[in-house]
């Protein structure tokens, strides 16, 4: 299992548009992703649950990345984050 | 006459007949079933059928508003693929043994009402996106047809109580004079799209509204004030059209200035140039009579593909501008990429303060391949037109130096 942090930079937070292609993104890996905000955790392949979190602009949430080949699936999700959030 | 007062989203002056936007009603019933894979395969034919209304939905608004306005259903699709709906749904059929109308239904309660309870105003609007899938579903399940029709022959006042978007894009443009809906808020996708389609509207005029009108009312639209009159007295009525000749002449006397030379009373002539960042724009550049063009932001060439574009991409861009703006000025800025404008490809390192960072020009003088491409591009498309070139983020002399010291070299 791998864990980072990532600190939201875009000013809408996380909306539908990013949500989704999170989503996308998540299940196409073969690892189990979860978001974690403040306690509350979302699959990452689920866009309602994604969006559920209502994570804003400059709020920090966890990334976890759970099975597989974790160290690919952390990379991309790493890459993800900084590409579109 | 009555009258209400609402957000007015376009400035203009309808006046016409009133026609109740029919919503198909879905009165949704809570049937037991016995065959809960048979209905749960209803459930999938619907949700494909509903998946190809929306790609056709988004394809229009595509056209009628705009890549960032049709976002909207794309999100729409995504969320008919959405897991947690889906399962919501199946999950229903097959624990409760009941119908799929009814099951869309409850879910869509649900995800509707997670939305409409948190705490920030984006995404309590996303309710609305939630229930207009649903019931796109659901009509989808009863084989109805999506949209209602409007009445043939002249242009109406649609009337609603709100327009979810899909319902907005799908209105015959050709068959609206304006609308009114009693809810809504000038930052919902409705406001958005109807500005963006140039139809007078007012939203939020509140549900008494519905009660007092009738189909074939005459009603006045104040977009610019908010006002809906509804069945003006004969005073009102022709202040009314007095004020929509007035704005018509307005629009008309600009309209007119196309073609005039910009000239103050005291003689001094004014340069007024477009901005453009895209090849696209040239259109509307040319059909609005600008002078010139004072921008040409030219890193969307560098955004909208996934690699350098060569200096043969580049050319024929710059060469089609320079060639429709038949000989007025074109000023073409070099590529402003870094900080919010960000292409993968460049490779470039993460930094704290991207804007204040390697971006624009200082990119271009570390790397004068890109550079001199762009310039060599430019170069060549000069001969067909009158093209100018600008740096982008100067910050000193001897940047100026080197920069011209690059130009000479090519």
């Amino acid at each position: 299992m791998k864990t980072f942090e990532y600190t939201i930079k875009d000013e809408l937070g996380i909306h539908a548009r990013p949500a989704g292609l999170l989503a996308k993104a998540a299940k196409g890996l073969d690892s189990k992703v979860t978001i974690d905000k403040d306690g509350k955790s979302a699959d990452a392949t689920k866009l309602f649950a994604i969006m559920g979190l209502g994570v804003k602009n400059a709020e920090t949430i966890k990334i976890t990345v759970d099975g597989g080949d974790e160290e690919a699936s952390a990379k991309a999700m790493e890459k993800f984050f900084s590409d579109n959030l | 006459m009555i009258k209400f007062i609402g957000k007015g989203v376009y400035g203009a002056i309808a006046i016409g007949k009133i026609s109740i936007f029919k919503r198909d009603e879905l009165k949704v019933k809570r049937i037991k079933i016995t065959d809960a894979e048979a209905e749960k395969k209803r459930f999938d034919s619907a949700k494909a059928l509903a998946s190809q209304q929306l790609d056709e939905v988004y394809q229009k608004a595509l056209k009628e508003v705009g890549e960032t306005n049709a976002q909207i259903f794309e999100i729409h699709m995504m969320m008919l693929d959405d897991d947690d709906y889906n399962e919501a749904v199946t999950g229903m059929i097959d624990s409760q043994m009941i119908n799929a109308e009814y099951a869309v239904a409850v879910t869509s309660d649900n995800f509707a009402e997670m939305f409409s309870s948190m705490d920030d105003s984006y995404m309590q609007a996303r309710a609305a996106d939630v229930r207009d899938i649903s019931n796109r579903l659901i009509k989808c399940l009863s084989q109805d047809s999506a949209a209602s029709e409007q009445t043939d022959g002249e242009k109406m006042i649609i009337c609603a109580d709100d327009l979810a978007p899909s319902e907005t894009v799908s209105l015959d443009k050709d068959k609206v004079l304006a609308f009114v809906t009693a809810n809504g808020s000038a930052n919902s996708h409705t406001a958005i799209l109807a500005r963006n389609m140039n139809i007078p509207a007012i939203i939020g005029v509140g549900d008494e509204f519905l009660n007092e009108i009738k189909n074939g009312d005459i009603c006045v639209v104040d977009g610019y004030t908010g006002e809906v009159i509804v069945n003006p007295d004969e005073e009102t009525l022709k202040a009314a059209k007095n004020r929509q000749q007035d704005d018509f002449e307005k629009k008309q006397l600009l309209q007119n200035l196309k073609g005039k030379e910009n000239i103050t009373l005291d003689g001094t002539t004014v340069d007024i140039y477009a901005n453009i960042g895209s090849v696209d724009n040239i259109g509307a550049v040319i059909a609005n009579d600008a002078g010139g063009i004072g921008l040409f932001r030219s890193e969307f060439l560098y955004l909208e593909s996934s690699d350098y574009p060569t200096e043969e991409q580049q050319f024929q861009a710059y060469k089609k501008v320079a060639q429709s703006m038949a000989g007025k000025k074109v000023v073409i800025r070099t590529l402003d990429i870094g900080a919010d404008k960000q292409a993968d490809y460049f490779g470039l390192d993460k930094e704290e303060n991207p804007a204040l960072g390697l971006r624009a020009v200082r990119i271009c003088l570390t790397r004068p391949e890109i550079f001199k491409t762009q310039l060599r591009a430019l170069y060549r498309a000069s001969a067909f037109g009158n093209i100018a070139i600008m740096f982008p983020m100067i910050t000193s002399v001897s940047e100026v130096e080197e920069i011209l010291a690059i130009c000479e070299d090519v």
